[in-house]
């Protein structure tokens, strides 16, 4: 039987032989669909991708008001239209390394303060435009501007100055930075003739895919830009990105074969769906997280003892298997997990445990009356539900918490961040570093925890100068444990990117760093006709 | 001036007033929302320097009157300016939106209104019998059922289980008129489901008044069939009310849909509106806002018009 069904995969490989048959004759030959469907795939991998054809994507995050500038972008929609039209200098590939993109190399001093990035030589914009050192520095220029909304404001500060010589950029930090390739990596930075000052909106880039009609919160549609750099990469003719914020619309769409892959697919109808013959439901462990954030400079939460008895007070598992149903891990109260380079497996995982909260609880003296949770399906899915699980499994350690439910409509104004206990979720970034500058540092604008640890701020701009690898892990558990001890943090999961993709895609593969392989799915997946 | 011209005038100044009433509303509304479109824009990632350098950028550091009242002079030159978030032409995109949801309020309409009148004329016809027990029973049904249930059940047995029609309604200007009718078939089914019955209760409930008159029995005595007599006799007499239902349901299809919009994802104006005001985007909502109004303000003064035509009591008026 063996023989026979490599005998297939072969044919497959040599493209005399479509799916349908395949499985067709692996399921006579008594082959489970599981297992036949992953031979299939592995061996039409093998065969190369092939070329054409029109894929079509569904996603949950784009709205009417979307915009081509990538200095905005914020929801997915918005990632994927980036991804396709623009590139970047750098990027991180799914193991977490840096991958060069517009930038041909990149080099850091040995103080790790000056890193320079060679451009790629002959890389044309969609407009003809060769693209030179000077665009990088424009295009760093212009989302480091105060003034921009860039959403990668934040991650550039810190940069002491910039130059653009020959075909060199340099960037210069005030203060070590190992990692400054992955803050570089920003998906917002994607390059722009002259960095977009002219007309941030244009949707010209060097994308593998060229913007053909843009119409925001409905379709973006694009066609393969002749001229990519990359032959690698790129395989479909046209792509056409649906808005479908429907959960239940987008589903029907991926079942009916409207489309061939959508993203954000609900824990809850993911383990029906996957029944479905004709798809396959992929779900990647990656860095977002759910929490629920208190404010350490706020009573009660200023009480470490009230803290950690909240901590202890979550079920952590049931929560990933009732709010996640299964598709996650717990969360460990530190805003990174395994996931992140440079991370300690070691630290220990911290379970339910009704007894100590009870004694944690004892101890920080609160007078009894109850401690409101504010709550909304806006800060993640299934909010409301995890916040009543929390509500059960502390009044069991005798914490009273009471549930106050307010609008998801500007709930990102109104009290994340303003509340002092509310319920909230990060995407996550590339790297500890980011993480924790992002929003744990003292002075971070989104340090939603208002968490003030001298000695964390200290460990935290010594370990970005640090370049010994092994130094730089203890250091990151080091602050991990103060985090996770002494922070205002709580968080009970890392939920998993959940994609649902279509059978005649192939070359699907697990990336960690976003939904839909971190919007790479339609550049690097082909149709198998 | 004939009476009826100077009543079209009356009601149409009436109903300009009545639009800058609605558009105040809104504007006065949508600045109680907490939270402004720059807030919206940056949501979790808002600091308060960039979100002071997008207020100024929208112009929303300014006092809300000096706004409103800068939006009221646009639009008397029939300018309703940039979307604050996207920069795009609100003309432009309302355009394309309100061309769509026309479009599919137009074709709902066209199989629900001949269809709600003509199974209202059957029901009379056989009324207290089992064709008229069948077609209440069923229109009640699906009256009673959220539209939006009513879509996933078609969505699923007729688009994903049968394969029949797209669950996606997304119609583009690239489509032929025979793609866009068929994307759009699904939904025109909810909707007619949706206004059917109302339609049709009305015209059973109007003609089996009139059909109490003497005029009627008249006819039946005169020999016609029974068909007939509700046809020419008992239709005519019975047409103001249900042109004002019809006029209803038909304002309906236009501005009550959203729903509908967001299980078939049709890029009509509902969608729109919503996301706009997520984003407390002022100007696009009362962009959306007033032609809603004047939709809906247009089609109640003709369904008034109607009424006093088919009346003749009304058209010359002693």
């Amino acid at each position: 039987m063996n023989e026979q069904l490599n005998h297939m995969a072969g044919q497959v490989t040599a493209g005399k032989m479509t799916r349908r048959d395949f499985m067709g004759k692996a399921a006579a030959l008594g082959v489970s669909a599981a297992i036949a469907s992953t031979m299939f795939a592995d061996a039409a991998r093998a065969a190369g991708p092939k070329k054409g054809g029109t894929m079509k994507v569904g996603m949950l995050g784009g709205e009417s008001t979307n915009t081509l500038d990538p200095a905005p972008a914020a929801t997915q929609v918005p990632g994927m239209v980036l991804r396709l039209y623009g590139d970047q200098i750098v990027d991180v590939d799914a193991d977490g390394n840096i991958s060069s993109r517009l930038a041909e190399s990149v080099e850091g001093s040995a103080d790790a303060k000056t890193w320079n990035f060679k451009v790629r030589k002959d890389v044309e914009f969609h407009n003809g435009k060769t693209v030179t050192a000077e665009d990088f520095l424009r295009t760093v220029e212009r989302h480091a501007n105060e003034d921009s909304k860039s959403g990668a404001l934040g991650v550039l500060k810190g940069i002491k100055g910039m130059k653009a010589d020959g075909d060199v950029f340099t960037v210069e930090m005030e203060s070590p930075t190992a990692d400054l390739p992955y803050l570089m990596a920003d998906w917002h930075l994607v390059v722009q003739p002259d960095g977009g000052f002219d007309n941030p909106n244009a949707g010209i880039g060097t994308g593998p895919y060229m913007v053909e009609i843009d119409e925001p919160g409905v379709r973006h549609s694009f066609k393969k830009n002749p001229n990519y750099w990359d032959d690698s990469i790129g395989h479909v003719d046209e792509v056409e990105v649906l808005v479908i914020n429907d959960s239940t619309a987008r589903m029907a769409a991926l079942q009916s074969g409207q489309v061939h892959m959508v993203n954000s697919v609900d824990p809850k109808v993911a383990g029906l769906l996957g029944r479905a013959p004709n798809l396959e439901i992929r779900s990647v462990s990656g860095r977002a997280h759910y929490v629920f954030p208190m404010h350490t400079n706020t009573a009660p939460f200023d009480n470490n003892d009230l803290r950690l008895a909240l901590k202890y007070a979550v079920n952590r598992e049931e929560m990933v298997d009732k709010i996640l149903r299964g598709f996650g891990s717990v969360g460990n109260d530190i805003p990174v997990n395994e996931s992140y380079p440079l991370f300690d497996n070691k630290i220990e995982q911290r379970k339910y445990d009704p007894a100590k909260a009870a004694e944690h609880y004892k101890k920080s003296g609160h007078d009894g009356s109850p401690i409101v949770l504010h709550v909304s399906d806006a800060a993640f899915a299934g909010a409301v539900d995890a916040a009543q699980l929390f509500q059960q499994s502390a009044a069991a350690a005798g914490i009273n918490i009471e549930i106050e439910r307010a609008p998801s409509d500007g709930y990102w104004s109104e009290v994340w961040n303003v509340k002092p206990f509310c319920a909230s979720y990060w995407s996550g970034r590339p790297v500890q570093d980011q993480m924790y500058t992002t929003a744990y540092l003292s002075s971070a604008d989104w340090n939603d925890t208002r968490f003030n640890n001298p000695k964390f701020d200290e460990l935290l701009f010594k370990a970005r100068g640090e370049l010994d690898t092994a130094k730089r892990v203890e250091m990151y558990a080091e602050m991990a444990m103060i985090v996770r001890d002494q922070g205002g943090l709580i968080a009970p999961m890392f939920n998993d990117f959940v994609d649902g993709v279509s059978n005649s895609v192939q070359g699907y593969e697990d990336d960690p760093n976003g939904f839909l392989m971190y919007s790479w799915a339609p550049v690097k997946c082909w149709l198998d006709a | 001036m004939h009476p009826i011209l100077k009543l079209v005038f009356q009601r149409l100044a009436l109903g300009i007033l009545l639009l800058f009433g609605a558009s105040a509303l809104i504007f006065g509304l949508t600045e109680a929302l907490p939270g402004d479109a720059a807030q919206a824009v940056l949501g979790q990632s808002a600091t308060p320097e960039s979100l002071a350098n997008l207020r100024e950028e929208m112009g929303l550091d300014r006092p809300a009157l000096t706004r409103y009242v800068e939006w009221l002079g646009g639009i008397l030159q029939g300018d309703l300016g940039t979307s604050l978030t996207n920069k795009l032409d609100i003309a432009d995109s309302v355009g394309k939106r309100l061309g769509n949801t026309l479009f599919l309020a137009f074709w709902a309409a066209l199989v629900s209104v001949p269809l709600a009148i003509f199974l209202g004329l059957l029901a009379v016809r056989y009324r207290n019998r089992w064709p008229d027990k069948l077609i209440s029973a069923v229109t009640l049904t699906t009256i009673s059922i959220p539209e939006f249930l009513i879509g996933y059940v078609l969505i699923y047995f007729i688009a994903v289980k049968i394969g029949w029609f797209s669950p996606l309604a997304m119609v583009n200007d690239s489509m032929s008129l025979g793609q866009k009718l068929n994307a759009i078939a699904l939904p025109v089914l909810v909707l007619t489901m949706v206004v059917l019955a109302h339609m049709m209760r009305m015209t059973r409930a109007a003609i089996l008044n009139v059909m109490q008159s003497a005029y009627v029995e008249t006819a039946e005595l005169k020999g016609l069939s029974n068909f007939m007599v509700i046809y020419r006799h008992a239709l005519p007499n019975a047409v103001a009310p249900i042109v004002n239902v019809v006029m209803l349901n038909l304002a309906y299809l236009v501005v009550g849909v959203v729903v509908v919009e967001v299980v078939f994802v049709y890029p009509g104006m509902g969608q729109y509106l919503v996301d706009h005001v997520t984003k407390r985007d002022v100007p696009v909502v009362l962009a959306c806002g007033v032609v809603f109004a004047a939709i809906y303000i247009g089609l109640n003064m003709i369904a008034d018009i109607v009424a006093i035509l088919a009346n003749p009591r009304l058209r010359h008026p002693k």
